[in-house]
C-alpha cells in the first residue's frame, strides 16, 4: 500500500514536470519573442517602450539566455508565488488567476459531485430493471442529454432561469452581489446561479456515466460471485449494494479522473455563453493574444488540478480493491 | 420409502425468453433425490443441468424462468427434542426473494459453484464472505462467526486457516478459492449441498483432493449431495445414483453400478463408449457420440435424442416423446425402445 502510494506520488510530480516543459515549449512557439510582443501590444495602445523597461523585462525573464534558463527561471518563479506578467492586462498575473482558479475549482468539483449523485442510483435503478419501462424512459433521457450540445442547454436553461425564477442570468452573482463582500446573501445568491453551470455541463457526463454505471452493473450481475451472494440466502438488495455495486463502480473511479479535463474545457464553451468569472474565458483569450504567462500559467495550474484528480481517483480505487492495495 | 426422500422434481420446465428466441433450457425434468446419499447428475455441456441447479434454489436469473412442474422439498426441522418433522415445501411455490426462501437458500440448501476463481467477490476477503453466510442463518455475534469460519476452513483443509481467513481471493489458488466455497456452504450446515461441476475447473491433482474431501464431509455430516458433472469417472467414484440428462430432460435414473453395467437408453450407452476404459483388453477405438447437440433454439420434435441415435425408429421418435419407463425397480429410461406396447427389447440388447 505504502509503495503503491509513493509510486502514484512519483508519478505525479514527474508527470508535473513534463507538462510543465511541454506547456513552457508551447507557449514559446508563436512566432516572435515576447518582447516583440510585448512591444507590438504597447504600440498599439499607442506607448513607445522605454529602453530600460525593455531591460528589466529582459533581466526578469532571462530573455537574453539560453531557452533552458528561461525555462527554470520561469518554473522556480512558481515556488515563489510569481507567475510573471500579463501584458494584456499589464498586471501581474498571480493577481488576476486566483479567484477564477478558485471558481472553476468549485464549478468543477461541484459537477463532477451532481454528475455522480444523479448518475449512479438511475444507473443501478437502470441495470436492475433492464428492458422495463423505467429503463427504456432513463435510456431515452440519457442519449437526448448526451446529444444536445452545452452551449444550447444553456441557453435554455438561461431562459428557464429567468422566466420562471425571475433571476438574473449569466454570471455566478447578481448585480447588486457582484463585488460586495461575502456575506449569508451573497452566498444564497451565489447557489442561486450556480446550478445553471453545473447542469449545463454536467448533463453529457451524467448521461454518460448512466449508460457506462447500467452496463457495468450488468455485467457484474452475470458474474458467479452475485450468484453465489444469493446462493447464500443474502437479500437481493444487499448483493446489489454490497457486492455489485462496488465491483462495478470500480472502472468508472478509473474514468473518474480522466472525466476531469472534459469538465474542465467543456466549461469554457459555457463559461464565455454564460459569462462566467472562471479560467475558461480568460485562459482562451490569454491564447489569442499571446499573452503567453498567463497562459502558461493556467495551462500549468489546470494540469495540476488534473493530477491531483487523478491521484485522488487512484487512492480511492486502492481503497476499495484489494488486489490494487495488496500489490 | 416416502420418509427418505429429501427432494423430489417434478416435470420441471425453465426457459429463458431471450430476444434470438426461446430456450427450452430444462424441458420436463423430473427425479427424486434420497436423504443422505449422493445423487450424481451428468450429461453434456448445455444440457441444462446448472439451470436445474438453480431453478432449486429459486436463482434462474432473467430472462429465465420457471414456466411449470413442481421441486418438493420435504424440510425437517426439530420438534424440541420430540423427534424431527417433516414438512413438505413446494419450492415453485414460494416467492423467490421471500423470507422462507431466503432461509432454505444457502440455510438448508446451498451450492458450490462450477468456477472457483470467479465464485468469491474480489473485494471481500473470504473471512467476510464465509461469515456473510454465517450471520445471516445463525444468531451469532460476530467473534462467534469468526471462530466459525476458521473452524470450517480447518474442516475443508486450508492450512494455517487464523491466517488466511483474511485473505482475499486474489491470494488463494483455485483449488484452494473451492475449498472455501466448500466451507460456505457447508457453513450451516446444510441439509441437501449442490455441488456444480465443483472439479471441472481444477487441475487431476486437485480434483481428486476435492473430491476426496466431498465425500469425507458427506460420511461425516451426512449431506445429501446433488452432484453435477460430466465426468462419469467423478460420479463412479462419488455416487450412489444417477440421472442422466440430454437437452433439458432427463433420460435415465438408475443407480450408479446398472448405469455402468446395464444402461439401457442410448444416449447413456453412447456417453458410455465414448470413455476410455482402463480394464478393456481389447484395442478398441473409442466411439465418439455421432453428430452434435443440437441447437437450443432448435430442438428437435418427440425424443430430442433421435436424430444422433443409432435404434431410431422412425416416424415414432421423431414424432412423440417417450414416458419414463420403469424397466426394472429404481430403473426408468425414457426411451421408446423400452415400451412394453413393442416387443423390441431383444432386438436392442442384442446390438450392444
Ligand atoms: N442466462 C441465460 N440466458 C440465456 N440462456 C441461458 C442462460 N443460462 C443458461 N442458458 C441456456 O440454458 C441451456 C442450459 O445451460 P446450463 O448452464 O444449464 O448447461 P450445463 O448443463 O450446466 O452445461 P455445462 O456443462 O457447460 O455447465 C444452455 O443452452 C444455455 O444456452
Ligand atoms: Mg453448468
Amino acid at each position: 500500500m505504502v509503495a503503491y502510494l509513493i509510486r502514484r506520488f512519483l508519478y505525479m510530480i514527474t508527470t508535473l514536470i513534463f507538462v510543465s516543459i511541454i506547456g513552457f515549449v508551447i507557449i514559446n512557439l508563436p512566432p516572435g519573442s515576447y518582447l516583440d510582443v510585448y512591444r507590438a501590444q504597447r504600440q498599439m495602445q499607442g506607448t513607445s517602450t522605454a529602453k530600460e523597461e525593455i531591460e528589466a523585462l529582459k533581466r526578469r525573464y532571462a530573455l537574453d539566455q539560453p531557452v533552458y534558463v528561461q525555462y527554470l527561471k520561469w518554473i522556480s518563479g512558481f515556488v515563489r508565488g510569481d507567475f510573471g506578467r500579463s501584458f494584456q492586462y499589464n498586471r501581474e498575473v498571480s493577481d488576476l488567476i486566483w479567484e477564477r482558479l478558485g471558481y472553476t475549482a468549485i464549478i468543477s468539483f461541484s459537477t463532477l459531485l451532481f454528475t455522480w449523485i444523479v448518475a449512479i442510483p438511475i444507473g443501478i435503478y437502470s441495470a436492475t430493471h433492464q428492458y422495463k419501462l423505467g429503463d427504456h424512459i432513463f435510456t431515452f433521457i440519457g442519449l437526448a442529454g448526451l446529444s444536445i450540445p452545452n452551449f444550447m442547454l444553456a441557453l435554455v436553461l438561461m431562459v428557464v432561469a429567468q422566466r420562471a425564477f425571475g433571476q438574473s442570468v449569466g454570471g455566478l452573482f447578481s448585480r447588486e452581489f457582484k463585488d460586495a463582500p461575502w456575506t449569508l446573501a451573497k452566498f444564497i445568491d451565489f447557489l442561486k446561479h450556480l446550478w445553471v453551470p453545473i447542469v449545463v455541463v454536467g448533463t453529457s457526463g451524467t448521461a454518460g456515466l448512466i449508460r457506462m454505471m447500467r452496463g457495468n452493473l450488468l455485467d457484474i450481475l452475470n458474474m458467479q460471485y452475485i450468484q453465489a451472494a444469493r446462493a447464500r440466502g443474502l437479500p437481493e438488495s444487499k448483493v446489489i449494494v454490497k457486492h455489485a455495486v462496488r465491483n462495478a463502480i470500480h472502472p468508472l473511479i478509473m474514468l473518474l479522473g480522466m472525466s476531469l479535463p472534459g469538465i474542465i474545457s467543456g466549461s469554457t464553451v459555457v463559461a464565455i455563453v454564460l459569462s462566467l468569472p472562471t479560467t475558461g474565458p480568460l485562459y482562451f483569450n490569454a491564447l489569442r493574444q499571446q499573452d503567453m504567462f498567463l497562459a502558461g500559467t493556467f495551462l500549468l495550474f489546470l494540469s495540476v488540478m488534473l493530477i491531483i484528480g487523478n491521484f485522488l481517483a487512484d487512492l480511492l480505487l486502492a481503497w476499495i480493491d484489494p488486489r490494487i492495495r495488496l500489490e | 420409502m416416502d420418509q427418505d426422500v429429501i427432494l423430489q422434481v417434478d416435470d420441471l420446465r425453465v426457459h429463458f425468453f431471450t430476444q434470438e428466441g426461446l430456450v427450452r433450457a430444462v424441458d420436463g425434468v423430473s427425479f427424486t433425490a434420497k436423504r443422505g446419499q449422493v445423487l450424481g447428475i451428468v450429461g453434456e455441456s448445455g444440457c441444462g443441468k446448472s439451470v436445474t441447479a438453480q431453478a432449486i434454489l429459486r436463482i434462474v436469473p432473467p430472462p429465465g424462468e420457471i414456466v411449470g412442474g413442481k421441486i418438493i422439498y420435504y424440510r425437517q426441522s426439530s420438534n424440541n427434542g420430540a423427534g424431527n418433522v417433516t414438512q413438505t415445501v413446494d419450492l415453485t411455490a414460494l416467492p423467490a426473494r421471500g423470507r422462507e426462501m431466503r432461509e432454505i437458500r444457502g440455510g438448508e440448501i446451498s451450492m458450490v459453484f462450477q468456477e472457483p476463481m470467479t465464485s468469491l467477490d474480489p473485494v471481500y476477503t473470504i473471512g467476510d464472505q464465509i461469515m456473510e453466510a454465517i450471520t445471516l442463518h445463525q444468531k451469532v455475534n460476530k467473534s462467534e462467526a469468526r471462530e466459525r469460519a476458521i473452524e470450517m476452513l480447518r474442516l475443508v483443509g486450508m492450512p494455517r486457516p487464523e491466517e488466511t481467513i483474511d485473505n482475499y481471493p486474489h491470494q488463494l489458488s483455485g483449488g484452494m478459492r473451492q475449498r472455501v466455497m466448500i466451507a460456505i456452504a457447508l457453513s450451516c450446515s446444510p441439509s441437501l449441498l449442490i455441488a456444480d461441476e465443483p472439479t471441472t475447473a481444477l487441475d487431476v491433482t486437485t480434483e481428486a483432493q476435492i473430491l476426496e474431501l466431498m465425500r469425507g464431509l458427506q460420511q461425516e455430516l451426512g449431506t445429501t449431495i446433488l452432484l453435477i458433472t460430466h465426468n462419469l469417472g467423478v460420479i463412479a467414484e462419488m455416487c450412489d445414483d444417477v440421472i442422466v440428462m440430454y437437452l433439458g430432460k432427463v433420460v435415465e435414473h438408475t443407480d450408479v453400478d446398472t448405469l455402468f453395467f446395464n444402461p439401457k437408453h442410448p444416449y447413456t450407452q453412447a456417453l458410455l463408449q465414448s470413455i476410455p476404459r482402463i480394464e478393456s483388453t481389447k484395442k478398441e477405438r473409442l466411439k465418439p457420440i455421432r453428430g452434435i447437440v443440437p441447437d437450443p433454439y432448435a430442438i428437435p420434435s418427440g425424443c430430442p435424442f433421435w436424430p444422433r441415435c443409432d435404434h431410431y425408429i422412425p416416424g415414432l421418435c421423431d414424432r412423440e416423446e417417450p414416458d419414463y419407463i420403469t424397466v426394472e425397480p429404481d430403473h426408468e429410461v425414457r426411451c421408446h425402445l423400452y415400451d412394453p406396447e413393442r416387443k423390441t427389447n431383444a432386438q436392442v440388447n442384442e446390438s450392444r
